[in-house]
């Protein structure tokens, strides 16, 4: 599979062996199910959301300056790592690494100011116990803050191979695998964003 | 934890099967030590990404598992055979009802059918292997791991009671105490993650590495049922690991999705486990379809009837069966409105499943039908399984639904589909493809007695559970009263049960007699076949399967070539050196690190289960950094393996 093929030379790097295009593909059909498990969350979510029990309401504690600062840490790490893909494409190694690195930071910092709310809401007597719905609030939101955590470690393990071996066919296929997962992310960001935190904040508010 | 709460004490039927356990492991271990097996054990089948071979091992995992869901189903009956019996107690009873219900659906039926699946599939579509072989044997070890972390449960720490449906608040903390249910979450969150593996690998192995020529529309049927299978799977494993993730943190760490505190929602998992349930019942028919259509199609020695038919109604049923989940529970309070859809959804799917049996049988209408065993066990597949169909539209009405509901009318109707679909395939398939997977036919004398005794018993077993429940006998009970006049036909039940058993321990004697006597293939088209893996020059194909890649023109292109006498012979420019995958022990070892954490979890130690997750990380990211590109199969080997002398 890793024989010399001929290629148009506008192919991508990553599409060039038979085993980097069947991974591609691969990766596409499990987001495929990662978005069966998403929305599973996301409709046990709603289900939940107004079973409150004796807790506070899911809207009450929500706070917009920490959920922007998110927002917009993550929502620019897409547009890093697209940057770092677009680098990739051009063969320029440092610029894969240099945005690929911002990425991760942008992704950290989600990381620090979700794990802050979450904190505050503890603290504030919410915690995964508290009711249903907030056992679905954390759940759900937990679960996309554990893919990213998972897709942080993920990506500097492909960097230091990338560092290592340079851009090969093989590299640049996890490389670009791993792109997609992180814009996979982003999208799942959107509709928490949409689904549990404006929502939450409409209902609250009114 | 104390000892004798680690180990579960005090039933004699427990310390039979702890003797026989201990028996059987010293048993292997002495075996594979005298006749210095370890090294092949390890090279051959640990380490190995042929999927040939993996889905032998799925499928002697099967047949284990069958005999182990057969044995709780046996007990079952010999306590039900006579009212007020004392052969089991009520505790004991549930157990063994779970767990057989759990272990015959998720470690018999989908690894027997994917067995067959990772056997078949690649060679019917002139492939070398699959997409991603390493991922295969990850998919296999994960579920093996699985099924071994539930089966330990009955002598160590207790089953889980609960039900396969672990239906909440049931399934709590404060009903079901003790690590039994975990076992349950673990044991099928564990085997999950391979099963969707299984679908992604063979999604895409069915899509890209097909053998030039064969467009979608000419793959063989059964290649097709495996196609629109691992889509179910994609789309609805999820939902199960969800569902068994929220019911984890329930009992694990407090959550409240189910529970009835904290406003948590107890129909929510009914909905969860059922929008899952529901595609897995046509995960496990789906495949068995096609291998019905493969086998009426080689004995009737046509091609299959209405071809393109078969295919929309699969991927009919295929929609359809995630719109029908809520049949399982028109007696919770849905409302009519809700309860009306669904009972036309269901009724619906009752079509093209009509339209397969006709298919079926205009296949059959002027061929020249051989009575080969796999033949017989499709025979009575139409048969049987038309009644669990009819029966299966009775239970689609919701209004008389609340009359079947939770009686043996239910068990009876979804045994018939399960034993008469699911079953019946495995055993069909596992005949028919028998001698491409060993070399030799299992003896047809004693698998026509085999296919009799269990077709006759199984009717003896079930037909009269219908009546059973429509005469008020719920399912689930461990006893019931002289007065009730269940008596009768309970006991005949449990004849009929026990017939199926013998029938099994024929089928195991057939597998030993067929090793011993049969008589050797000589070459790879033991039935007259149509398919490709039927193509195969010897008679099991060496591990690359193709020395030359067929190219397809036609639907059933093998007997085409056949009929026009223009079977190819492979001549030495043909051979090319062919480009395989290394073996690899990681699957194993990241497995058994599964395992670990699985265990740790169930027993709620959790300095366990992170050292095992840990492990399992770490196999992660050592794969990661192995950069093993396979190896080249020789043209020496091959021109030797293939016996070419020109």
């Amino acid at each position: 599979m890793a024989h010399a093929e001929t290629h148009d030379p506008n192919t991508p790097l990553e599409y060039r062996s038979e085993t980097g295009r069947l991974n591609i593909l691969g990766f596409w059909i499990f987001l495929g199910a990662e978005i069966a498990l998403f929305a599973t969350l996301f409709a046990t979510y709603m289900v939940l959301t107004h079973r409150i029990a004796d807790g506070p309401a899911l809207g009450a504690l929500f706070e917009v300056k920490s959920l922007l600062i998110q927002t917009f840490l993550l929502l620019t790490s897409s547009f890093t790592c697209g940057l770092a893909i677009h680098e990739m494409r051009r063969h320029n190694v440092k610029g894969l690494m240099t945005w690929m690195i911002v990425t991760l930071g942008l992704g950290l910092g989600f990381l620090y100011f979700e794990i802050q709310e979450f904190l505050h809401f503890i603290h504030e007597g919410a915690n995964i116990g508290t009711s249903a719905a907030w056992s679905g609030f954390f759940v759900l939101v937990g679960t996309h803050g554990a893919h990213v955590t998972f897709g942080i470690f993920w990506v500097i393990m492909i960097l230091i191979q990338v560092a290592r071996r340079g851009l090969t066919p093989a590299t640049s296929a996890k490389v670009f695998i791993s792109s997609l997962y992180w814009h996979f992310l982003d999208v799942v960001w959107i509709f928490i964003f949409t689904a549990v935190y404006l929502m939450g904040m409409v209902m609250q508010h009114g | 934890m104390k000892w004798d709460e680690f180990f579960v004490t005090g039933d004699p039927l427990i310390y039979g099967a702890d003797v026989s356990i201990a028996l059987t492991t010293a048993g292997i271990l002495f075996y594979l030590t005298y006749f210095k097996k370890w090294k092949w054990l390890w090279t051959e089948w640990l380490t190995t990404v042929d999927h040939k071979k993996l889905g032998i091992m799925y499928i002697v995992s099967a047949v284990l598992m069958l005999f182990r869901g057969g044995v709780d189903a046996l007990l079952m009956r010999t306590q039900l055979a006579v009212p007020e019996a004392k052969f089991l107690d009520s505790q004991h009873y549930n157990e063994i009802f779970t767990t057989h219900g759990t272990i015959m659906i998720i470690f018999m039926a989908m690894p027997f059918l994917i067995g067959l699946i990772n056997v078949v599939v690649p060679l019917q579509i002139g492939a070398r292997d699959v997409a991603y072989p390493y991922l295969n044997a990850v998919s296999f070890w994960t579920f093996f791991i699985g099924a071994m972390l539930f089966n330990i449960s009955f002598i160590i720490g207790g089953s889980p009671s609960a039900g396969w449906t672990s239906y909440m608040p049931l399934a709590s903390n404060e009903m079901s105490p003790g690590p039994g249910q975990n076992y349950y979450l673990l044991g099928l969150q564990i085997a999950g993650i391979g099963t969707l593996l299984t679908g992604i690998n063979f999604l895409v192995t069915i899509l890209k590495m097909r053998a030039p020529g064969m467009t979608l529309f000419r793959m063989p049927m059964f290649t097709w049922s495996s196609l629109v299978t691992m889509v179910i799977i994609i789309f609805a494993f999820p939902i199960l690991t969800v569902a068994l993730a929220l019911m984890t943190f329930d009992r694990l760490f407090g959550s409240h999705f189910f529970t009835l505190q904290g406003e948590g929602m107890d129909m929510l998992w009914a909905n969860l486990f059922w929008l899952w349930g529901h595609p897995e019942v046509y995960i496990v028919i789906l495949p068995a379809f096609g291998m019905f259509s493969e086998i009426i199609s080689t004995f009737s020695r046509k091609t299959l009837f209405g071809y393109k038919a078969m295919i929309w109604s699969m991927l009919l049923i295929a929609g359809y069966s995630f719109l029908v989940w809520v049949h399982h529970f028109f007696t919770m309070g849905s409302g009519a409105v809700v309860n009306s859809v669904f009972s036309i959804t269901t009724m619906a799917i009752g079509i093209p499943t009509g339209v397969k049996i006709f298919n079926w049988l205009f296949t059959m209408y002027r061929g020249k039908i051989e009575f080969a065993t796999p033949m017989l066990w499709s025979l009575g597949f139409i048969v049987n399984f038309v009644i669990g169909g009819v029966t299966g539209v009775m239970l689609a009405m919701a209004a008389a639904d609340y009359q079947y509901h939770n009686t043996y009318f239910l068990v009876s109707h979804f045994h018939y589909v399960l034993i008469a679909g699911t079953v019946f395939a495995c055993f069909a398939g596992l005949v028919y493809w028998y001698p491409k997977m060993f070399g030799y036919k299992l003896n047809e004398r004693i698998g026509k007695w085999v296919f009799w005794l269990f077709t006759i018993g199984f009717n003896i077993c079930f037909f009269p559970q219908y009546f059973l429940g429509l005469d008020g006998m719920p399912r689930r009970v461990y006893t019931y009263s002289e007065e009730s006049g269940w008596g009768p036909l309970n006991m005949v039940s449990t004849i009929g049960g026990f017939m199926m058993g013998v029938a099994f321990l024929i089928l195991v004697y057939n597998m030993y007699y067929s090793f011993r006597y049969a008589k050797r293939e000589t070459h790879g088209d033991a039935w007259n076949g149509r398919t490709l893996e039927w193509s195969t020059p010897s008679a099991m194909p060496p591990f690359y399967n193709f020395a030359k890649i067929p190219v397809v023109k036609s639907l059933d292109h093998f007997w085409r070539q056949k009929q026009e006498g223009k079977v190819e012979k492979l001549t030495i420019k043909d051979i090319k050196p062919i480009h395989m995958p290394s073996n690899s022990g990681v699957p194993f070892i990241m497995a058994s690190f599964f395992f670990i954490a699985g265990f740790g979890m169930v027993f709620e130690w959790m300095w366990m289960g992170a050292l095992g997750l840990i492990g399992v990380f770490g196999t992660l990211i050592y794969r990661s950094f192995e950069y093993d590109d396979g190896y080249y199969v020789s043209e020496e080997e091959i021109i030797k393996t293939e016996k070419i002398s020109n």
